[in-house]
């Protein structure tokens, strides 16, 4: 018997014009999260965000090979693997990011010489995958009880550049910023509701 | 032309750190900062406020609060590294500030000194055991860690059994090390288990509820059955009845009553107690 806890949001923000870069309003597609689904892995998670789908599994702080060992902190491993084929560069550099991203939070030094193994399957991809692979990871290690120093996620914004403004860096740049702001402001609902999933999951104990 | 951009953002320590009194027995994620009851005086409505200097120093009583397992202290303040319930527990002798816990259920084990757990040897090399803990590194056991061992005097131990024991040595930096005696010399119920039986795995917060002082389920199931029983906070239960039957009956129930109410478990004992 696993434990489940189905947790659906939708968040819904005011959508701004079709062509023109994205306002501080955002629209995020409907969440949903299922944790310690396996029961291998020391901690499982399942996120979707619209139709794109991706398993995370945690194993860790497990035995590591004295050629991969670090003397001083947890040997962190990222292995992302697509819906179909076998895994290719795009995949590598995806792991990268990810990787590096985990190793930024997880608190690596209170187990030295382990290594801490996040295993990621894309189970369908509609769009935001590196997105919804970020936070997948995440809730996975949270369920696994790794200690991290802060909880992390992703969201994915795209740039519409017009024929006219792309010449000019300094709007470019301006697209970027606010880019960036409203990706920061989408953020706040993603954190909010994993703190209502993970209220959801113990409330039951 | 549409170019997407991921970007990937780090969760800041909330809006304001919260008081870890007012936070007690609720859920608290990784990254929030959790104020010590001494602070929040200090951080009055509007942070920035200047507090006149007093000559004669006030005894700034300086109360010691452990951090346990899923805290860290952050210069003046507690961080929480796991996801869970936050627990507080009062001193008992009067002096220090209590201890504050994050309750998190996790299937991993860590090896901590003190902690008696139940360990598979999985080789034998001269003088030292190597035990499987379901840590991140085998444990080793001396063969003259068993009461009454000496060196012409070797215990019976086989690669396979299952032992239980404590650990004597546990801390990030080294291999953890377990003895089968407690400090006076004496086994105290430690040592190989003996034959038959059924082992199995369940989460570590199931084992810490198990052995909680008053826990309603080992009484309820005492009355079941005869049986022996033997939990490791490693999250392993080692468990012994008189027929294979009513071993496995006992394991499935130990198995299933993290996710069951009270009353669903009443119902299955009183149904099991009929049969």
């Amino acid at each position: 018997m696993e434990e489940e806890t189905h947790t659906d949001a939708k968040i819904r923000a005011e959508n701004g014009t079709g062509s023109s870069p994205r306002g501080p309003g955002c629209s995020l597609r409907h969440f949903a999260c299922e944790q310690n689904l396996l029961s291998r892995p020391d901690g499982s998670a399942s996120f979707l965000q619209g139709d794109t789908s991706v398993l995370a599994g945690v194993y860790g702080p497990a035995e590591v090979k004295v050629s991969k060992e670090i003397f001083n902190k947890a040997t962190l491993e990222v292995i992302l693997r697509p819906k179909i084929g076998l895994p290719g560069v795009a995949e590598k550099s995806r792991e990268r990011l990810i990787r590096n991203t985990c190793e930024a939070v997880v608190l690596g030094t209170l187990h030295p010489r382990t290594s801490i193994t996040v295993v990621l399957q894309v189970v369908s991809d509609a769009g935001s995958l590196l997105a919804c692979c970020l936070n997948a990871a995440c809730m996975a290690l949270v369920d696994a009880g790794v200690p991290m120093r802060a909880l992390f996620c992703g969201v994915a914004c795209a740039l519409d550049s017009d024929g006219t403004l792309v010449l000019d860096p300094t709007s470019k740049q301006e697209k970027l910023q606010q880019c960036l702001a409203a990706a920061q402001a989408a953020s706040q609902h993603v954190f909010r509701f994993y703190r209502e999933s993970l209220q959801r999951r113990y409330s039951k104990s | 032309m549409a170019e997407p951009a991921s970007v990937a953002a780090e969760s800041l320590a909330g809006s304001r750190a919260r008081a870890a009194r007012t936070v007690l027995g609720q859920v608290v994620l990784p990254g929030e900062e959790l104020l010590l009851p001494e602070q929040e005086d200090a951080e009055g409505p509007g942070g920035a406020v200047e507090r006149p200097l007093s000559l004669n120093a006030r005894a700034c009583s300086r109360v010691r609060v452990v951090c346990g397992p899923g805290l860290r202290r952050c210069g003046d303040r507690l961080l929480v590294t796991k996801c869970g319930r936050l627990r507080h527990k009062e001193p008992g002798s009067g002096s220090g500030g209590g201890v504050y816990w994050v309750d998190s259920q996790q299937k991993r084990y860590v090896p901590v000194k003190g902690d008696h757990v139940i360990g598979i040897v999985t080789a034998k090399s001269g003088d030292i055991f190597k035990v499987d803990v379901g840590g991140s590194e085998p444990a080793s056991l001396s063969y003259l860690s068993f009461e009454g061992a000496t060196k012409r005097n070797r215990p019976n131990v086989q690669v396979g059994d299952l032992i239980y024991g404590q650990f004597v040595v546990a801390n990030k930096d080294m291999e953890p090390e377990m003895v089968c005696i407690d400090s006076c010399g004496r086994a105290n119920g430690m040592g190989v288990i003996g034959q038959d039986g059924l082992l199995f795995k369940v989460t570590l917060g199931l084992i810490r509820k198990l052995l909680a002082p008053d826990c309603e389920i080992i009484q309820e199931v005492g009355k079941l059955y005869p049986l022996e029983i033997v939990f490791g906070m490693n999250g392993r239960i080692w468990v012994k009845a008189k027929t294979i039957q009513q071993t496995l009956i006992l394991a499935n129930i130990l198995e299933a009553c993290e996710h069951m109410t009270s009353d669903q478990r009443k119902q299955i004992f009183s149904r099991l107690a009929e049969s």
